[in-house]
């Protein structure tokens, strides 16, 4: 069927800020589809709250709105733009939620706007729990036994019928929120409730609990005339249980006969046939190992992380195939732009093997739980492909950057056999390794499969493993094992560790040997039809089949790895527009990543794409190959800056600022070098290694201290130490993780936190704008409310930046990107807390609102192009006339455990923009995008440390003055009455009921402002108050700055009344 | 122990040995269906060929009791891995055990990556697999170019004719090298499938007044089946519905005239888009053949194409002009492979209900 033509005009909505369980993945979905569209001359209206994305560019889409996603801001764009089409199954489950609510509303027949894609009767089949059971039940397809409940008594009575354990599954929710398995009746009452409160129909689904069993998904895609075809199956190691996201995966399936993949493929057809899907479609499977018993578990009829993951892992480019559907294509009408030959109605053939693996984000939140549920907490995740399954394994290991590289990485040697036996029983992040010390210890594989339920298969290859790492200790290191090490990816240094040799040595014997990379190509046909997409991954003792390329200068652009919180998807928006800004200048660019959710690991971006570890070694095989004329290491995050030194040994040179400068900006005494000759200020500090040098370090400045090692991206580690004991706590934590680098002690100082980003061409630079943050110094810039332009600056403050700026950038020799933080006291004194030459976080936020492309002219600069010759001039720019806030968001309510007060360690995943002609009315916009839509019941409690106290008289009042019933702890009840507030004393949490934790839970409260005693002491009433109401859905603020923003922001807006502007006209 | 696999154009791969050491020429095809190995190694069609499995993890789940025929067939197997231990609930033995017990030749360790686009750009060649380091090429190559697949439909089809008892329909099968799973998908309907072997004469099954007959897959090129061709005019004439798969579709095509013609590298494997040119749907098909029928060649009037192939327009499917017969280039029985088009079956039933 060729396309509708009636299709004109379409709005792609996307998913939002990237959060746990909804991340990355939506923009290389959305980001395909809307160039998908383009292609066919759509004009495309897109909407995403979140800067950060390659999406939201305005040569993505044609119009570009970067506006909160809420039914208000859809339905004002829909009158504004007069879509007559939505498609609403790219932008995950947000995206899906909210054109769900206005299809209910009747808005969009009111407005002619139909949704295109899958309707949105076909989504209810598939989202509501009970539709869908009765879909399943009529084409006879099993699923477990299972009730929707709406309140706790029903549920409490189903799983008395059903037997614990049983699993709980809110409607509507994203990546499993508020999920979990019950053991037993209190278990059920606390995760049902909760999860009832999370979800958008207060209903949840209480289930059998088939826990154990494989867990298996199909990817299918189904067009408009029926055809349906399977783009990939894939195996989670980790049984069911723990949720896909935070599994390690495999594709395709490794241990199902024909007879079980195609008795569950072929479910999934039957499936996706009666629910009517049309584009992509994701079903979910456990299946029983010892039969063939199968159990549906969910179906998400949308792009989902899974299809980003076998798109990447088959070559399959779901997301633009879906986006074509939804205009009407067939299958068999659509290219596969892989092979260029054959059509999308096929199914891709893998000849190797693919693995993913989670990351999560358990060294930013110390004092979280590490175990893994149904309920997602992986931040990000890497991949891997090779031609066997342990060397896949062991490349997506040392991509993770977790100071993990073999099977060896984490030390279990001091536990018992008992004890280890015991622990094998834990699901956490560290299990693969506690199996492999099993496995080293002797205990039997029926052992470790009778507790973990991991298949045989899975064990025996990671006996392989150790049994390599055995056999490197113990025997003579010859050729022959040198190379079986290496065909299972075994890293050179490993390899030396094991065998007392240095890694140089291992390097010289592989190559003495012959033994080095070779690269295949991922073609989608297992090389039945020749391919023209150079994507490719490395193999050890094979046929290289790389192509050798020439001609053009080549650049080698190297990617920032897994999402974490501190590293997001803004360096792969820099990446992007980097290798783009390459292309156009004749440049041949090679990528090389790991991370299969972003655009930049797309084969169609860069001229050749590398799917590989992120590490000295793996590079350097890539750049013996390809002989790369020069790297660019500054897009790509700290992963890309760390490789660096190793780029300079290999003899490639640096395009850009060189390494000597960046190390300049990192090294303390050459810093300090540096400032002194510019004449910069800059708060006093010393370098340490110690705890006893940095309490002497402190004592000298004078407490309060700011404690941070040096080369870390998102204050990792960074802390605010106010006495001697703090001192030894932090220095302690950091030291966990050997230091290369010293620990950097500086007087803290407390003031307006500025940032800049610039571009530099060695002798001018350009400042697109100056951005100010609403928290004051001590948290983390990532986690600041941050806006442009400056609202609070003097003209003299704001020159002195500039200023500044130029000098260091000069004084650095700073080609392309440099970012830095300011401290701002008084009028007019300016000191320098961080410099970075390098992309930053706010590169993205500030090129859209400033609509200064920064990236491509930073990399224009790299390749000698000189600022005044790009058409601007130099210094900082004219001010926008409006006003755009980046807003943080967090993902708190993911992570059992994670403390939510905020600190110079960062903790936010994700990030969304307010953009309008007013500072309040942008502010409330960023709220809105973050999730905070008030008020709703005008309740709130206040309970801040004595230091907040007068301000907190005055947030209240303003508060109270809109509306707001005030409930506030003891102390801070008197302040606030003590100046005129009517504030509600209530009950600390550990007095009896109804207390401030009965407050919380009866779910009525808007607000909690909660400001934590600074330093380390944790209160523990604090932690109980702002977990609870995290976990119970209620906004919390822990900084009286944010909260001043809020009411600011509340008292001037009105959520009827926004303007949206199209980003895609911003000058 | 070391093994090579010398193809005809003087390649050598170098890999370990695996299964019999017996040395045998053969045709090299590749097969890219990522589970289904022992269904593969087990189907007839592949007599007088060697296999190259191009998923590179083999014999993950052993071997298991899925054998589409009593025995596994192919003169060679070429693969990537061995999985050293299996795992499946219904695992019975690993297959580097099966290949011994069934003599097969095979050769682990190579590239087969590299082997395929070898196939893919110089076509379906022949090779043999030899555990002899003092290999003479010289004396080899021209055997190896010489080789011939010949006429193997006699090696593979049963020698006396079986039943499968069903109260349904009765369906007349003729042998050519049939998977298992043909009969059992009749049989699995209701039919009593009566099997005959490939050499049995039309008047034979004609006169045991079968409602249907089905014309099973098989190795080979199909105009070396001359005599059964011959068979097959008659069974043509019979007015009898005919249902024909594979080496059946082709031997039929050529008793009414058409022409076949080899691929350059064949379908083998899982993943072939064919259209159902009745309904525009397109069905993902498990496929094995090297020959092919060539669609101008048919008459108009005597048969009209019912798929095509989407990937390269080769003819998928033939429905004959005034009779009762339709037949398919493709695997509607699976096994391996996708189940899509197990649907022909019904139709299969259909027509044998509608000529009544």
């Amino acid at each position: 069927m060729p396309r509708d033509n009636s299709i004109k005009k379409v709005l792609v909505i996307g998913s939002g800020p990237i959060i746990i369980g909804q991340a990355a993945e939506f923009d290389y979905a959305g980001t395909q589809a809307c160039r998908s569209l383009k292609e066919e001359g759509i004009e495309v209206v897109l909407l995403n709250s979140n800067p950060a994305t390659i999406m939201t560019d305005k040569d993505i889409a044609d119009r570009v709105y970067i506006e909160p996603l809420t039914v208000e801001v859809v339905e004002q764009l829909i009158k504004k733009e007069k879509p007559d089409s939505v498609l609403p199954t790219l932008g995950g489950q947000a995206g899906l939620n909210l054109a769900m609510e206005l299809d209910e509303k009747g808005f969009l027949k009111e407005n002619n706007v139909r949704l295109i894609g899958t309707t949105s009767e076909t989504i209810k089949k598939a989202e509501d729990r009970l539709e869908f059971k009765a879909t399943m039940e009529k084409i006879g397809e099993p699923v477990a036994a299972s009730l929707v409940v709406e309140n706790v008594e029903d549920g409490l009575a189903f799983a008395n019928e059903i037997g614990y354990p049983v699993v709980l599954r809110p409607a509507y929710t994203l990546g499993g929120s508020g999920g979990g398995i019950a053991h037993n009746s209190e278990q059920l009452m606390e995760i049902l409730a909760n999860g009832l409160r999370l979800s958008r129909v207060g209903q949840v689904l209480v289930e059998r609990c088939i826990a154990g069993w494989k867990e298996i998904e199909y990817e299918v895609m189904r067009d408009s005339n029926g055809n349906c075809i399977t783009v990939c199956n894939m195996e989670n190691i980790d049984p069911v249980g723990v949720h896909t996201g935070d599994s390690i995966v495999v594709a395709p399936s490794q241990t199902l006969g024909d007879k079980e993949y195609q008795m569950l493929r072929t479910s999934a057809l039957n499936i996706i046939s009666e629910l009517n899907i049309t584009g992509g479609c994701n079903v979910q499977y456990a299946l029983h190992p010892e039969s063939f018993e199968y159990c549906v578990i969910e179906v998400n009829p949308r792009v989902s992380r899974s299809s980003a993951l076998a798109s990447k892992a088959t070559g399959y480019p779901i997301a633009k195939v879906a986006a074509k559907i939804a205009l009407g294509y067939t299958l068999d009408e659509i290219k596969n732009a892989i092979t260029g030959k054959t059509y999308a109605s096929f199914e891709p053939m893998l000849d190797y093997c693919v693995v993913k693996i989670p990351r999560l984000p358990f060294d930013k939140f110390i004092s979280a739980k590490r175990t893994l549920t149904t309920q997602m907490k992986a931040t990000g995740e890497v991949m891997s492909i090779c031609d066997n399954f342990e060397g896949a394994l062991m490349k997506a290991i040392r991509s993770l950057e977790q100071h993990v590289d073999s099977l060896m990485s984490y030390d279990f040697t001091s536990l018992s056999e008992d004890e280890l036996t015991e622990q094998l029983a834990k699901v956490d992040d560290m299990r693969i390794w506690r199996i492999a010390e099993a496995i080293r210890r002797g205990i039997s594989y029926e052992t470790i499969h009778e507790i973990t339920k991991i298949d045989y298969w899975f064990i025996d290859k990671f006996a392989i493993i150790v049994e390599m790492e055995q056999a490197l200790k113990n025997e003579e290191l010859t050729p022959e094992l040198l190379k079986e090490a290496k065909r299972i990816e075994f890293p050179d240094n490993v390899i030396a560790d094991l065998t007392g040799k240095t890694e140089q040595e291992i390097h010289d014997m592989r190559h003495e040997n012959g033994i080095v990379a070779a690269y295949k190509m991922v073609d989608t046909c297992a090389a039945e039809f020749a391919a023209a997409t150079p994507y490719y991954y490395s193999v050890y003792g094979r046929e290289n089949e790389v192509e050798k390329t020439s001609g053009k200068k080549k650049v080698l652009v190297l990617g920032s790895g897994p999402i974490r919180i501190g590293q997001g998807i803004e360096f792969d928006f820099c990446s992007v527009h980097c290798t783009w800004a390459f292309s156009k200048e004749g440049y041949e660019t090679i990528i090389v990543n790991n991370n299969p959710e972003t655009v930049s690991t797309d084969f169609d971006i860069a001229d050749k794409l590398y799917f590989e570890p992120l590490t000295p070694e793996d590079v350097k095989s890539i750049v013996d190959l390809e002989k790369p004329d020069g790297a660019v290491v500054q897009f790509g995050g700290q992963t890309a800056i760390k490789l660096t030194e190793s780029l300079m040994k290999m003899g490639v040179p640096i395009l850009g600022t060189s390494a000597e400068n960046v190390d300049k900006a990192e090294d303390r005494e050459l810093f300090d070098e540096i400032l002194e000759e510019c004449q910069i200020p800059r708060p006093t500090g010393g370098t340490v290694f110690t705890a006893e040098e940095a309490k002497e370090v402190a004592n000298r400045l004078c407490y309060p201290v700011l404690v941070r090692p040096s080369y870390v991206l998102g204050g990792q580690g960074m802390q605010i130490a106010i006495n001697d004991h703090d001192i030894d706590e932090f220095i302690g934590i950091i030291n966990r993780i050997a230091q290369d680098h010293p620990i950097l002690v500086d007087k803290y100082l407390q003031g307006k936190e500025i940032e800049v980003d610039a571009v530099c061409d060695g002798e001018d630079i350009l400042i697109p704008g100056i951005m100010e943050h609403i928290e004051r110094a001590g948290i983390h810039s990532g986690d600041s409310i941050s806006v442009y332009p400056a609202q609070s600056l003097t003209k003299a403050a704001k020159e002195k930046i500039a200023e500044y700026t130029r000098r260091l950038a000069k004084s650095l020799h700073v080609i392309g990107l440099i970012n830095i933080q300011f401290i701002v006291c008084g009028e007019e004194d300016v000191y320098v807390i961080e410099v970075n030459p390098r992309s930053s976080r706010t590169v993205p936020y500030i090129s859209k609102v400033t609509g200064i492309p920064i990236v491509p002219l930073a990399t224009k600069v790299i390749i000698g192009s000189k600022i005044k010759d790009l058409g601007y001039t130099p210094g900082l720019q004219k001010e926008a006339d409006y006003v755009a806030i980046k807003m943080p968001v967090f993902s708190f309510e993911k992570i059992r455990g994670a403390d939510i007060s905020l600190g110079p360690e960062m903790k936010s995943t994700g990030e969304c923009l307010g953009i309008a002609k007013t500072f309040d009315e942008a502010l409330y916009k960023a709220f809105l995008g973050a999730g905070i839509n008030l008020p709703k019941y005008k309740n709130m409690i206040m309970t801040v440390r004595d230091e907040d106290k007068p301000e907190a008289v005055e947030i209240g009042r303003r508060f109270e003055k809109i509306g707001y019933r005030i409930f506030a702890t003891k102390s801070t009840a008197e302040a606030l009455q003590a100046g005129g507030v009517k504030a509600i004393p209530v009950r600390k949490i550990e007095q009896e009921s109804p207390n401030l934790l009965d407050l919380i839970l009866g779910h009525e409260i808007d607000l909690v402002i909660d400001t934590p005693a600074q330093g380390a002491e944790h209160s523990r009433d604090g932690f109980v108050i702002r977990r609870n109401a995290i976990e119970t859905g209620v906004n919390v603020l822990t900084a009286m700055d944010t909260a001043r923003a809020l009411i600011t922001s509340l008292e001037n807006t009105d959520i009827q009344k926004l303007t949206l502007i199209d980003i895609a006209t911003v000058q | 122990m070391k093994a090579f696999l010398i193809l005809e154009d003087g390649t050598v791969f170098t890999g370990t040995s695996i299964g019999s050491k017996r040395e045998m020429i053969s045709e090299i095809v590749f097969n890219t269906s990522m589970t289904g190995y022992l269904e593969v190694l087990t189907d007839p069609s592949y007599a007088g060929q060697a296999v190259v499995m191009t998923y590179p993890l083999i014999g993950n789940y052993g071997i298991t009791p899925d054998m589409e025929s009593k025995k596994a067939w192919p003169d060679g197997y070429i693969v990537r891995e061995l999985s050293r231990m299996p795992s499946n609930f219904r695992c019975e033995g690993t297959i580097q055990d099966f290949l011994e017990k069934q003599d097969i030749p095979g050769i682990a360790d190579v590239d087969t990556r590299a082997l395929t686009k070898i196939l893919r750009e110089k076509g379906t060649m022949n090779g043999i697999i030899t555990t002899n380091e003092n290999y003479d090429l010289e004396e080899i190559l021209p055997k190896l170019k010489a080789y011939q697949v010949g006429e193997v439909v006699s090696k593979v089809t049963c020698s006396e004719k079986y039943v499968l008892e069903g109260t349904g329909k009765k369906v007349a099968l003729l042998d050519l090298g049939a998977k298992n799973n043909i009969a059992n998908s009749l049989n699995k309907r209701g039919c009593c499938v009566t099997v005959y072997p490939a050499h049995t004469t039309a008047e034979e099954i004609i006169s045991a007044h079968p409602d249907g007959i089905m014309l099973s897959n098989g190795p080979g090129d199909p105009a070396d089946c001359i005599s059964i061709i011959e068979e097959i005019k008659k069974l043509y004439n019979s007015d009898i519905p005919i249902f024909a798969i594979c080496l059946g579709h082709q031997l039929m095509a050529l008793a009414t005239g058409a022409t076949t013609h080899k691929l350059k590298y064949g379908h083998r494997g899982g993943n072939h888009p064919v259209k159902d040119l009745l309904t525009n749907r397109v069905y993902i098909s498990s496929q094995n053949h090297g020959y092919v029928v060539d669609t101008d060649s048919v008459d108009s009037k005597i048969a009209v194409p019912a798929f095509v192939n989407v990937n390269d327009g080769t003819n998928e499917g033939l429905k004959y002009v005034g009779k009762n017969i339709f037949t398919v280039q493709f695997h509607p029985e699976a096994c391996p492979g996708p189940q899509d088009s197990g649907y022909l079956f019904d139709r299969f039933m259909e027509m044998m209900e509608g000529a009544e």
